[in-house]
């Protein structure tokens, strides 16, 4: 989006340092010297009352998606019950074997890990050789490419989502999963633009001397630039696989029969569906299983996604 | 970097010949640099070429004519263009796209106060940051389809969490005047975790020495908030400001999963719900290109809006 590359430098440089103010601290001034402790102390009443409206709001942000939890386990009556329950009596674990017998469920995570997965592991490597030529390598307009595909990035996709669905229409690939895959394999610019500004700060030197050294351009991206890159793109491609997992408007432009559709379509359909039949817990559930992937995911890699998600801020 | 420089074992002197085929050796070096690097970055180029702008220019054209998916292309001129103006399903999906935009400020309000609480030494902070950004995480289809039911007017999380403290809750999705609040607060929920991380970051970048000066000048903690920390976090509010614009522009999901038929009196149908309606249900083709190029310029038109307002992050790109 917006690249000022002194906020950019400035910010990155800064979590740098806050990551570092966690382990090290820098060496305690004399004390006394000056009122130093009137600005940095934190009053322990202030901080009580803030750990208060904190649980408070961590209850409101939790409390749907246990719902969603304790729904999915209750009896279709119980969820009509009157002051709602929280704890499911009884506890019916049936629902989920339900979702995986009687729905697309299954054939929904089948379908959305091809898309997600095909999309970001070739998308990557293409993002990544893109991007490590658009930093390092010489070719006489490479500025006018990379600005080229940045301009992508301010065409929304409902604008262009006619255009492709008539395309791949006449190509008969409606109703398949590759008009998901396709057009974005071939790189991702954001992934691109992060992965440029990294680079830039690996020395040109580096680059020079492998090529003294007969390095090929595949050998220098593949031994030396891609595992640089790793920390940047590890980030990205969990960030990336997130949205394509989730992503809703394209899958329900071109997936027509249930068992071809991703997961995202088929529990809204189920939504439509089971509505009708009072059939919330298996809504529910289905919802349940479409969150739990991703939020394992999330938690593994919880401090990962937490910094580049801050670097994608302050790179602005 | 322009040129390499001349071997280094060339301690000899340098003729005009030497310094010729020198000169050749990296002419053809810097080709075969260059056919490498138009390799790499064809793949993201074709791209670019085939998914944007082929659709793009086909997208201008559709729009000229009356074409309904399937027959001839009619040309008709700026026909579409003049229906739209005069279209009030595509003035009220509008009003409405712009209406959730109330959001924005909120969501931002909200996040900035968490992520100031959230920088202080509070216990469990690890945990509150978790917890809050476990929704941004969440797929928006499972987060829509959970709200719906949490809406609901007599079984509804909501309208029970408001029962204990005695307050009456509406019908939401079913009643006009509260179908887009409803969806504002989903959004507002949803995206809160995601935006206090980004200004957490910034507020923690913030250098310490600056509150200290300000400290011993006796400036008070509102005025160390609106003179430092408001004016250094300003970025991240740039970029939020624009991302959420540009992403509420083309709200959809929640729309078409929480009120399919665009909402009580087309109270929360937004601008792509109503393209993508016109286009793949009514098979309007050609004027749903049509509405879909205003609502790609519209964005553009505001970003670039934002970005002029906002002169003092100046575009560079290197």
């Amino acid at each position: 989006m917006s690249l000022n590359q002194n906020t950019a430098r400035s910010a990155s440089s800064a979590i740098a340092d806050t990551a570092a103010d966690t382990g090290r601290r820098l060496p305690e001034q004399r004390p006394g010297m000056f009122k130093r402790k009137a600005a940095t102390q934190e009053s322990p009443a202030v901080n009580a009352v803030l750990t208060i409206i904190l649980s408070f709001g961590a209850i409101i942000m939790a409390a749907p998606l246990v719902w969603m939890v304790s729904t999915s386990l209750k009896t279709k009556e119980g969820v009509y019950s009157l002051p709602p329950e929280w704890i499911p009596d009884p506890f019916v674990w049936d629902t989920y074997a339900r979702v995986f017998d009687d729905t697309y469920v299954l054939s929904g995570i089948k379908n959305s890990l091809i898309v997600a997965l095909s999309v970001t592991v070739v998308g990557t490597l293409f993002s990544s050789l893109a991007a490590f030529a658009l930093a390092k390598l010489r070719l006489p307009g490479k500025n006018a490419i990379f600005l080229m595909l940045l301009s992508g990035m301010m065409v929304p996709f409902p604008t262009l989502m006619i255009p492709q669905f008539v395309m791949f229409s006449k190509i008969g690939w409606v109703d398949t999963l590759l008009p998901l895959i396709v057009p974005v394999i071939l790189g991702n610019v954001i992934m691109i633009f992060f992965l440029r500004q990294y680079l830039h700060n690996v020395p040109d030197s580096l680059v020079e001397a492998a090529k003294i050294d007969g390095a090929s351009y595949l050998k220098i991206f593949w031994t030396m630039m891609f595992p640089l890159m790793r920390p940047a793109i590890a980030a990205q491609f969990i960030l990336w696989f997130m949205a394509v997992w989730n992503d809703y408007l394209a899958p329900i432009i071109y997936l027509n029969s249930p068992e071809k559709q991703t997961l995202q379509v088929v529990i809204a359909n189920m939504n439509v569906q089971y509505a009708t039949q009072r059939d919330y817990p298996l809504i529910m559930a289905a919802s349940v299983i479409s969150v739990i992937p991703i939020l394992i995911v999330f938690l593994i890699f919880q401090r990962q996604i937490i910094e580049s998600i801050a670097l994608t801020g302050s790179k602005t | 970097m322009a040129t390499t420089a001349p071997p280094a074992e060339s301690t000899t002197v340098w003729t005009k010949e030497d310094a010729k085929a020198s000169r050749k050796a990296n002419n053809k070096l810097h080709r075969r640099e260059h056919a490498w690097a138009a390799a790499f970055m064809a793949p993201p180029v074709i791209g670019w070429i085939a998914f944007l702008l082929f659709p793009l220019g086909f997208s201008v054209y559709a729009s000229l004519t009356n074409w309904n998916g399937i027959g001839n292309m009619t040309f008709i001129g700026l026909d579409n263009y003049t229906r739209l103006l005069q279209d009030q399903y595509f003035w009220r999906a509008l009003w409405n796209t712009v209406f959730y935009m109330i959001g924005i400020p909120i969501g931002l309000a909200l996040s900035l106060a968490l992520a100031l609480a959230l920088s202080r030494k509070i216990r469990g902070r690890t945990f509150f940051r978790t917890v809050y950004y476990i929704p941004v995480i969440s797929s928006l289809a499972a987060v829509a389809i959970l709200w719906q039911w949490a809406y609901n007017g007599d079984f509804g999380l909501v309208n029970q969490a408001l029962g204990l403290i005695g307050i009456e809750g509406p019908n939401w999705l079913m009643d006009p005047t509260w179908s887009k609040p409803a969806l504002i607060i989903m959004a507002v929920w949803k995206g809160l975790g995601y935006s206090t991380l980004l200004y957490l970051a910034a507020v923690q970048a913030v250098p310490r020495s600056l509150y200290e000066a300000a400290a011993l000048d006796g400036a008070s903690s509102w005025k160390r908030f609106t003179k430092i920390t408001w004016p250094m976090v300003q970025p991240v509010t740039f970029f939020l400001v624009v991302t959420n614009i540009i992403a509420g522009s083309m709200i959809f999901t929640e729309i078409n999963i929480m009120t399919p038929t665009g909402g009580p009196s087309w109270s929360t149908a937004s601008l792509v719900w109503y393209v993508w309606n016109q286009a793949f249900r009514n098979l309007q083709m050609g004027y749903a290109t049509a509405m879909a190029l205003v609502l790609g310029i519209l964005v553009l038109i505001v970003t670039v809006i934002q970005f002029r307002i906002n002169r003092a992050n100046d575009f560079s790109i290197d």
